[in-house]
């Protein structure tokens, strides 16, 4: 594990709690129940969260060996199945904790933001599981292009609230569930989706997502007698980043890299205040958002950018703090792969391995498709979760471009109905051939 | 220092405008419009893309002021444009301070504001814990630099904070972000109760909207309001009518004159000075 202080709220230069004032007594609270009830186990906390875990999540998750992948690329390659975690993503292990620790600290209501839709999904699950009320902040653009997960979190019973400012994603979601948290901070506790936001969240969430690589690594030794040579993992806000990173970081002979979103394009449009990419580590500069001084897109005035990317859950113009420093600290490696490689990389995994990643997972192995050569011998990747949800928005990418990998989907053709228009609802239902079913 | 003097002789009336709302020009002329109808100090905001300390109404209207092309230069140049005698006070987000001048921290930006005029800040995502380097940099160019009480403040945190205050407190009225209410929310006068001890100008915001709130507040023992968002809607509402300028100046000095008297009001009413 880092070895940092529990109670210390940066990582150098980075973290912090640069919040509301009406916000501090209750993240005080939080960073008080964090050391009592996660550091030190009070009353059993950890143990009940690592049955629950065990016996409503699944853990542990297989590391499994890729044999085609292996084949391919001339190297080791070892899965570690985070998308068979319940929910389908590594997000439940966060959410699990920190409802959990909502309910030892006495709190009575849950909120969440969410961008890919998969932390609100686990969030909405655990709080089925542990019987407390919970609403979902999810920006307008991501209900549109995530509507599995959104019915997902509806059936588990909570709230879906859209959140109609700046372009809807996971940005504006997070700054909306921070408000709403500093309207009702006195019985809710805010369930942030990653190792972001202001100190403890990004240690917090971080502790709750070791298990990945405390297992992996455990997993490595006894399949291969020794640790992998790299480990990759897709990065947004980090959590399942820093979740399979925590354990290497001390093995200082294993490479870690981080693998932004690319997007279109690393370019950034100054005037139009976008940036067509997500890679905030490799591209980004320090400042402060959302609670936490860290790495951001920004402007020279220091305004945020827009970011971009296919996928939602990597769409975001900050990154945890943890990672930031890591980054200038020379331990991690930043690096990025953009939309088309991703999509791509979609499609193989699917094929080659009889797993659908989430397009986010999907950046992971991009990169070890374009950089297998420098992995070394062995190599384990995180699988973040799978890609039920991406099924609609991964068939449209790929129906704009010309990749050779794409399966081929006219099939709808003979049934007189395109694949895409499915989602976007404009095809009067009876169109579809056949009826009824 | 210097922000205390807009409390010094009677309840004082503080507005704020989000600079440059919807556009330069028209901003200056209902800045200008608030000092006439009896401002005492101005809070002017300058547009941070994520202010998540606001609610609707003063989100819309950073969306239109940077829309405009409001940047911090900009704002620079529209303090030293306005013609007004009262203080002025910089509301704004931390990232802007920090990056201003390339990223060195705080001090390029407050030795700017302090060279156009502004006397002090108010920094709703930056707590105590944070505001050290921003706190050394006010010393040096002699601006305030105003904390916010939330009703959630209580104990220590009080106390520590009270001890880094210059200039007044700024009391938040109620939990949640900045919105007009109809009401005045019991939150208040529990905050107001809470700092009677301390010796420190006491301006109350979040939610007041009409006279009759301005005058229970400093009856209540506020030493002055912080009023926004009603404001704002004013703007908002002009803007959105295609109102001429001079006319939603007008309304604005108008309905500045009305918390100014409420203010007023509320001190005549209060049972013995809350201040020695
Ligand atoms: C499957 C999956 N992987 C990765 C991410 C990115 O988040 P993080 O960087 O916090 O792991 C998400 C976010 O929604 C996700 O759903």
């Amino acid at each position: 594990m880092s070895t940092d202080d529990a109670h210390d709220p940066k990582f150098g230069e980075y973290g912090g709690q640069y919040v509301p004032e009406a916000l501090m007594p209750a993240i005080e609270e939080l960073t008080d129940a964090y050391q009592r009830y996660v550091l030190e186990n009070e009353d059993g906390f950890m143990d009940e969260f690592r049955e629950r875990l065990a016996d409503f999540g699944g853990r542990p998750t297989p590391l499994q060996y890729a044999d085609q992948l292996s084949a391919r690329y001339d190297t080791d390659v070892y899965l570690k199945r985070e998308d068979l975690l319940h929910g389908g993503a590594h997000k439940l292990n966060n959410a699990l904790g920190q409802v959990l620790l909502a309910k030892y600290m006495g709190k009575e209501r849950i909120i969440a933001e969410t961008g890919a839709g998969q932390h609100g999904t686990a969030t909405a699950m655990a709080a089925a599981h542990l019987d407390m009320p919970c609403e979902i902040y999810m920006g307008e653009t991501d209900i549109a292009r995530q509507r599995p997960n959104v019915f997902r979190m509806k059936i588990n019973g909570s709230e879906v609230v859209p959140v109609t400012v700046g372009r809807g994603t996971l940005k504006e979601a997070i700054s909306e569930t921070m408000r709403e948290w500093a309207t009702t901070v006195e019985n809710t506790h805010y369930v942030i989706g990653s190792i972001v936001g202001p100190h403890p969240f990004p240690k917090m969430v971080r502790d709750f997502q070791a298990v990945i690589s405390e297992e992996a690594r455990e997993q490595a030794i006894e399949k291969t007698g020794g640790l992998p040579d790299t480990v990759l993992a897709c990065a947004g806000g980090g959590s399942n980043t820093m979740g399979t990173f925590a354990h290497f970081i001390e093995d200082t002979g294993v490479d870690l890299y981080a693998v932004e979103a690319g997007g279109s394009s690393l370019q950034v449009d100054e005037e139009e205040g976008v940036a067509p990419n997500s890679a905030t580590l490799s591209t980004g500069d320090e400042g402060v958002l959302h609670g936490a001084r860290t790495k951001l897109l920004q402007d020279s005035d220091g305004q945020i950018m827009e970011s971009h990317s296919v996928s939602s859950g990597l769409d975001y113009a900050g990154v945890g703090p943890e990672l930031a420093h890591l980054v200038d600290e020379d331990r991690v490696t930043p690096v990025n792969v953009d939309d088309d490689a991703a999509l791509e990389a979609f499609h193989r995994l699917s094929q080659d391995e009889g797993i659908i990643p989430a397009l986010e997972t999907a950046h992971a192995f991009g990169y070890l498709e374009e950089h297998h050569d420098e992995v070394g011998d062995s190599v384990v990747i995180n699988v973040s979760g799978r890609g039920d949800k991406d099924l609609e928005i991964a068939i449209e990418e790929t129906s704009k471009r010309d990749l050779d990998i794409a399966p081929d989907m006219s099939i709808f053709d003979s049934v007189g109905r395109s694949p895409t228009s499915q989602s976007s609802g404009d095809e009067p239902r009876d169109s579809v051939g056949g009826g009824g079913l | 220092m210097g922000l205390e003097r807009a409390f010094a002789d009677e309840p004082a009336f503080v507005p704020y405008l989000a600079a440059g709302d919807p556009n330069y020009e028209a901003s200056l002329e209902y800045v200008e419009a608030l000092a006439r109808g009896g401002a005492d100090a101005i809070e002017l905001g300058l547009p941070f893309s994520e202010p998540i300390a606001e609610g609707k109404t003063i989100q819309n209207a950073i969306v239109r002021s940077l829309e405009a092309g409001m940047t911090p230069d900009r704002f620079f140049e529209f303090v030293e444009d306005l013609d007004v005698d009262v203080p002025l006070v910089c509301m704004t987000y931390y990232n802007l301070i920090y990056q201003y001048g390339g990223g060195e921290g705080p001090r390029p930006f407050v030795e700017k504001a302090a060279a156009v005029g502004i006397e002090g800040l108010v920094v709703p995502d930056l707590p105590g814990e944070e505001a050290g380097p921003l706190r050394t940099a006010c010393d040096e160019f002699g601006l305030d630099l105003v904390f916010i009480v939330a009703p959630t403040t209580k104990g220590d945190r009080l106390e520590r904070m009270l001890e880094q205050v210059s200039g007044y407190v700024y009391v938040q009225a109620r939990l949640g972000v900045t919105g007009a209410r109809e009401d005045v929310d019991d939150a208040t006068e529990e905050s107001l109760a809470r700092l009677s001890d301390w010796d420190v100008p006491k301006a109350v915001g979040f939610g007041i909207k009409t006279g009759d709130h301005a005058e229970r507040i400093v009856s209540a023992g506020a030493d002055g309001v912080i009023v926004g968002s009603a404001l704002v809607d004013i703007v908002a509402e002009g803007h959105e009518n295609g109102d001429s300028t001079d006319t939603v100046a007008d309304r604005l000095e108008t309905k500045a004159r009305e918390l100014k008297d409420g203010a007023l009001r509320g001190a005549s009413e209060r049972p013995q000075p809350e201040r020695t």
